[in-house]
């Protein structure tokens, strides 16, 4: 079971989208959740509900509202973690605030009272760019040998944070332009003082992505420093380029890159040694200007609207291709027959009816037939107020492929009154797509005497679309009032006429007249 | 009288009891003579009151807040926006023969501020008469196929990302950019949008995307929006013309040139988007002016009188107006404001208002006369502009895409020089900063105030509910005369016939041609008919005519006359032969003709009502009177009397100006002076209609050019 909190969006351009951290934290706007249950088919359903009620109980969110069938759906295998018995939902509006972070803080053993936790002062994170906390429950069946049967419990916090005006992230730190300097105070007001005394292990890790590790090379050669590998060296937390404040316990370069050439290297923090007497801050300072580029996913996606007025539009996805990808292809691209697959998983509500027939290729700008490019579609057609329109694709793409477009036309239908919300005139949303690359896994795999692996489970790249905003036609709200004066007096009007005219015979009336005249 | 008499000797006799609301329809049947009097003096009248009737614009959405946060704009932005303006007219930029420099200077400036910047390249597009594209939906456009090189456009595009917004809505800024000829306003207004965009980036309110619109306006200004907005809204993935157009080496060049560039991850060629767009502001600065204030004026109409929300005009006008001391200006008809008759009348209102406070204090409604002349004035003209169906400005192009959108043109009152130049980026840079700010608030869309008014001053409207009124009051009389010309038509010919045979026998074949006569109409209707379609036909033949290469406006328009009177002709020989031996029976026909005629008019102007109102006010000033009138001539000079003849020289004064183009060249030489009106004009002014699009084209063309040769054929009736 997954549930995640996001504010603001995940910008996959300038923040990376193939690295695990883009990959398994960035989400989409709002709340999302998904949850595989084992349980028989007929249960799962029941058991959705309980889950989303007490969630929403637990986490002061309106996450009941996926209870209803119109708001989650059951992906057969598109989404990650394939099986016919996962139930998916999300709710692009809901508003994300402290008192969301609150009980996720509960979960924690010191809460934010001790460790790295003391970190999250509430002005400072939701002052920043993006954040979003992640719940990820696994639970480890009593089958697997050497393991206590359990539940793992995986929290995450991810935070895009700009020190002075500046981005950065606390997750992998990186930065942008003029590199302001940073140090954890400065960013978060506050210091570390020691581990929280439950925890095991306590660390901070430092992630110099690959492209900075190679600009940063590149700069260093262009000095004629002739050391060869500063970067590994003891010294490097206080190198010509910048330098850190702490020295690191310990420095990990990524084992097998693709990109034989370059590889991250991460730093290592404990921070068992510091104490309140000497808390720990860390602080990067800058010292030349480095512009790097954070790995791309192989295609950018991106979705948007077409048409305008109220009564149809398209829904049409575009991928790009970045430029980083062709390095991915240059490993394969020998062979003739090189296909990039990709999958695209896509929630439309039922009110925005979308007709799949009208599902249209391009790629490169040339229209393409349905067949050539889809390998496998699953659809399954909204039900009106009863369940959503769900369409998995998976597509096979050239490598060479420059850019490629869905487009999928869709009808706007119209609600009850009361099924509106209070800001219906905002328009309804459409859930975001998610596209995931299933022959790209997102893992770094760090060199280390010891057994500690970093991210050893495999997870395909994904990304998430925009979340959009689809205007349907509003009823005046004011309206019921004339709508009932107008009807009454219609009907009055018919109904008066109609007994009049059944009542009256006009011969007889006439007869009457003349026998009386 | 006589009629009461009747009734009152009717009455005597048991006679079945005719029920109120048939007898109220009987009466104003028998009365249409002055009840058409009165309904139209009064419905002129009423239009004439508008403009006391004028309510004060209030905000209706409370969400808007406008003005509530103190403007963030320094002089530090006003400085950034200066420096921009300086390397626009500096004549190193100009250098360039297509104009890049300043759009890649443009772009790099942009950039600086973090901004996403796209170019987006156009061809522009000849607006082409499609015989069946009114009212239809704006398409993605045909693929023209000769594209050269040479004539394309570039629009660059920079969009802030809201740091912690959800990217689902956003707020366009247009700024039209001529690079090839910019004068000095031009440049300013890009200074003015740039200081607030730098602020755009600094800012943490920011809850929807901004795009900043640097439209290239070398071929119009409304060309390269609308091009911008074709490609946001309905894209075309399959294009052919495409490829043709990268081989062209100037769009490299530019694309090269900002390849290297520092934050190169910031910059693509590909189209950028952000999400539905919740408002657009278009901002022009105008480079001469001869006003003694700094003033704005707002251009509100977009096409087939298509208007903003109001509160998009209230939130411009509060802001201008209470915080940053602008005046605001909307269109005005100028020539109206000298007016005498027009003073007078403004006068006469103000002591009747005066007369009712002092009769009742509570009563206020008088507004003083110049006050009134000039709420006038800017009646009409919003009366123009909507009746025309042509934008007035570029924010034209928003409204066919649902987006509410105006045009804000500020003309400062001095000379250029650097003070004066840092007051207006200041003052202008705030008033931006408000309206985006306010937008932004914004939870839903625009959707509060009013669509459908009329402005008679920048903070007085006429909401929809009192103009028609005025509208109602000058249509009202004609299902009435209709009916009871067509009563008189029936009963006259059964006079005569009851005269004839002895009233008690009624045989069979009597109710059988009672039967016939009553279905006597659909002879006079079959005339309108064809006369409609006839009119169909002729507002068809501009598309055959501007086929034809080569023409001049002049000869375009005669031969378009010529077609046209060929084709009444023909249709006529063809199809209203057997007319001619009904005719001859019938001496009332011309009545039904009118009875028809007339009932056809009111139907086409309450539809034309219903898609653009002004059109249909104008139309029904013109064809009201007319149709109400018109008499056959000789039926006027046999009478020989004083109110015969006053109605015939009415009726040849409404039959000339009641035809299209005589009306058009009435106006215009009302507005212009005589001097210089032409034949071809008319043609050039019908091209431009079709051009946009404009129901007012349809509605000359198969309402009022049918019923001016309807009115005309009962003039001339032979009875």
């Amino acid at each position: 079971m997954e549930l995640s909190f996001t504010q603001g969006r995940w910008n996959y351009e300038s923040w990376g989208g193939f690295d695990p951290i883009p990959s398994s934290n960035a989400k989409p706007p709002g709340v999302e959740l998904w949850a595989v249950f084992d349980a028989p088919q007929h249960l799962i359903d029941a058991l959705w509900k309980n889950l989303t009620h007490t969630l929403s109980g637990l986490f002061c969110a309106s996450i009941n509202f996926l209870e209803s069938s119109t708001a989650y759906s059951a992906p057969e295998w598109s989404f990650p973690p394939a099986s016919g018995k996962l139930r998916y939902g999300t709710l692009p509006r809901e508003a994300v605030c402290t008192e969301n972070l609150t009980p996720w803080l509960k979960l924690l053993p010191c809460r934010d009272k001790a460790g790295i936790s003391m970190l999250l002062d509430r002005p400072s994170i939701y002052r920043g760019f993006y954040h979003s906390q992640r719940l990820h429950l696994t639970s480890t069946g009593s089958g697997s040998e050497g393991m206590d049967p359990g539940i793992i419990l995986e929290q995450t916090l991810t935070v895009v944070l700009q020190p002075d005006s500046q981005r950065a992230s606390l997750a992998h730190a990186s930065e942008k332009h003029i590199q302001p300097s940073w140090s954890l105070s400065s960013i978060f007001g506050k210091q570390i003082s020691g581990r929280c005394v439950l925890a095991e292990t306590s660390n901070v890790y430092f992630l110099l992505d690959m492209g900075l590790v190679a600009e940063l090379e590149h700069i260093h050669k262009e000095n004629e420093k002739s050391e060869e590998y500063v970067l590994i060296s003891e010294k490097f937390w206080n190198n010509p380029s910048f330098e850190l404040s702490a020295k690191p316990d310990r420095i990990f370069i990524e084992e097998s890159s693709l990109l034989s050439k370059n590889a991250s290297v991460l730093y290592k923090f404990e921070i068992e040694k510091y104490g309140e007497s000497e808390p720990f801050d860390l602080g990067l300072f800058w010292k030349t200007p480095v512009v790097w580029l954070c790995q791309q996913a192989p295609l950018h996606a991106n979705r948007f609207l077409m048409g305008s007025g109220n009564e149809r539009g398209a829904i049409a996805i575009s991928l790009k291709s970045t430029q980083s990808s062709e390095g991915f292809m240059g490993s394969n691209s020998n062979d003739e027959r090189c296909e990039l697959r990709v999958d695209v998983f896509q929630v439309v509500p039922w009110y925005v009816k979308v007709y799949f027939h009208s599902l249209q290729v391009f790629v490169d700008q040339q229209p393409k037939a349905v067949s050539d490019i889809i390998e496998k579609i699953h659809v399954s057609p909204s039900k009106d107020k009863v369940s959503p329109g769900v369409m998995e694709l998976v597509l096979t793409l050239p490598c060479s492929v420059s850019s490629a477009v869905l487009t999928i036309e869709f009808d706007k239908g119209f609600l009850h009154i009361d099924e509106y919300p209070p800001d219906a005139n905002q328009g309804f949303d459409i859930p975001s797509a998610i596209v995931s690359f299933p022959d790209f896994h997102a893992r770094m795999v760090f060199l280390e005497n010891d057994s500690l692996n970093k991210s050893p489970e495999k997870s395909p790249v994904m990304s998430y679309t925009e979340v959009l905003l689809v205007p349907l036609t509003t009823p005046d709200f004011s309206m019921p009032y004339n709508v009932i004066t107008i009807t009454c007096t219609v009907f009055a009007l018919y109904f008066g006429s109609l007994l009049n005219a059944l009542r009256r015979r006009v011969a007889e009336e006439e007869r009457f007249l003349k026998d009386k005249g | 009288m006589a009629e009461t008499k009747e009734k009152s000797l009717s009455d005597k006799k048991p006679k079945p009891r005719v029920r109120p609301i048939v007898r109220l329809g009987i009466f104003l049947i028998s009365h249409s003579f002055h009840v058409s009097v009165v309904c139209c003096t009064a419905g002129v009248l009423a239009l004439f009151l508008l403009p006391v009737l004028a309510k004060n614009t209030y905000i209706s959405e409370n969400a808007l807040m406008p003005g509530s946060a103190s403007p963030m704009l320094s002089n530090q932005h006003v400085s950034d926006g200066n420096r921009l303006v300086k390397d626009l007219t500096n004549p190193n930029s100009k250098s360039s023969e297509t104009g890049i420099e300043s759009h890649k200077i443009i772009a790099q400036y942009m950039l600086d501020l973090g901004a996403e910047v796209s170019f987006h390249k156009f061809h522009p597009q000849m607006n082409q008469f499609h015989p069946l594209h009114f009212f239809s939906s704006p398409d993605s456009g045909k693929i023209q196929e000769n594209y050269s090189c040479s004539s394309y456009g570039i629009n660059t595009v920079g969009i802030i990302r809201a740091p912690r917004g959800d990217g689902k809505e956003a707020i366009v800024l247009v700024t039209p950019y001529n690079a090839l000829k910019s004068g000095f306003g031009e440049a300013l207004s890009l200074g003015i949008a740039y200081s607030v965009f730098s602020l755009l980036t600094q800012v943490t309110w920011l809850a929807k995307d901004i795009i900043w619109l640097v439209a290239d306006s070398q071929y119009g200004e409304y060309a390269a929006v609308a091009a911008w907005l074709r490609e946001y809204q309905t894209p075309k993935f399959s294009s052919l013309s495409t490829p043709n157009a990268e081989m062209c080496p100037d769009v490299n060049n530019l694309f090269e040139l900002k390849g290297h560039s520092i934050s190169g991850s910031k910059f693509s060629n590909s189209f950028r988007r952000a999400g539905t767009m919740a408002a657009a502001l278009v901002l022009k600065v105008r480079d001469q002016n001869e006003q003694f204030e700094d003033t704005i004026s707002i251009y509100a109409e977009a096409s087939n009188g298509q208007m903003p929300n109001l509160d998009l005009i209230n939130v411009v006008n509060y802001l201008a107006v209470h915080r940053q001391g602008l005046r605001v200006n909307v269109e005005k008809l100028w020539s109206l404001l000298n007016s005498s008759w027009l003073k007078s009348l403004g006068e006469i209102f103000e002591s009747l208002a005066k007369v009712a406070k002092s009769l009742y204090p509570k009563w206020k409604f008088g507004i003083p006369a110049t006050e009134y002349v000039e709420g006038t004035a800017t009646l009409a003209s919003s009366l123009y502009y909507q009746a025309l169906g042509v934008p007035t400005g570029p924010h034209g192009a928003f409204r066919d895409y649902q987006v509410d959108a105006i045009t804000l043109e500020i003309s400062p009152k001095f000379s250029l020089d650097k003070v004066w130049r840092n007051d207006i980026l200041l003052r202008g840079g705030r008033l931006i900063e408000g309206v985006i700010r306010s937008v932004n608030n914004l939870l839903e869309k625009f959707h509060q105030s009013f669509f459908l008014y009329l402005l008679t001053s920048p903070s007085k409207f006429v909401s929809v509910g009192v103009y028609m009124i005025a509208f109602a009051l000058l249509i009202a009389p004609l299902p009435m005369v209709a009916a009871s010309l067509y009563v008189d038509a029936n009963s006259s010919s059964n006079c005569s016939k009851g005269d004839s045979s002895t009233p008690s026998a009624i045989t069979d074949t009597d109710e059988h041609s009672i039967a016939i006569r009553s279905w006597r109409w659909l002879n006079s209707a079959k005339l309108v008919f064809i006369v409609h379609l006839w009119g169909a036909i002729v507002s068809l033949l501009p598309y055959f005519i501007s086929q034809i290469p080569d023409c001049s406006p002049t000869t375009s328009f005669m031969i378009w006359v010529l077609l046209s009177i060929l084709s009444l002709l023909t249709l006529n020989s063809v199809l209203a032969s057997p007319l001619a031996c009904a005719k001859a029976t019938q001496e009332k026909e011309w009545a039904l003709v009118k009875s028809v005629t007339i009932s056809s008019v009111f139907i086409g102007l309450g539809l034309m009502s219903v898609i653009n109102f002004a059109t249909a006010e104008i139309g029904a000033l013109l064809m009201v009177p007319m149709c109400l009138l018109a008499q056959p001539l000789k039926l006027d000079v046999r009478a020989g009397t004083l109110r015969s003849f006053c109605r015939m020289i009415c009726n040849l004064v409404l039959g000339h100006i009641a035809f299209p183009p005589a009306a058009f060249f009435l106006l215009k030489g009302m507005l212009d002076g005589f001097g210089n009106a032409n034949v071809g004009d008319f043609w050039m002014w019908v091209e431009s209609l079709w051009a946009w699009n404009s129901a007012t084209y349809l509605f000359i063309g198969m309402v009022q050019l049918p019923c001016w040769v309807l009115c005309i054929s009962i003039l001339f009736h032979t009875c």
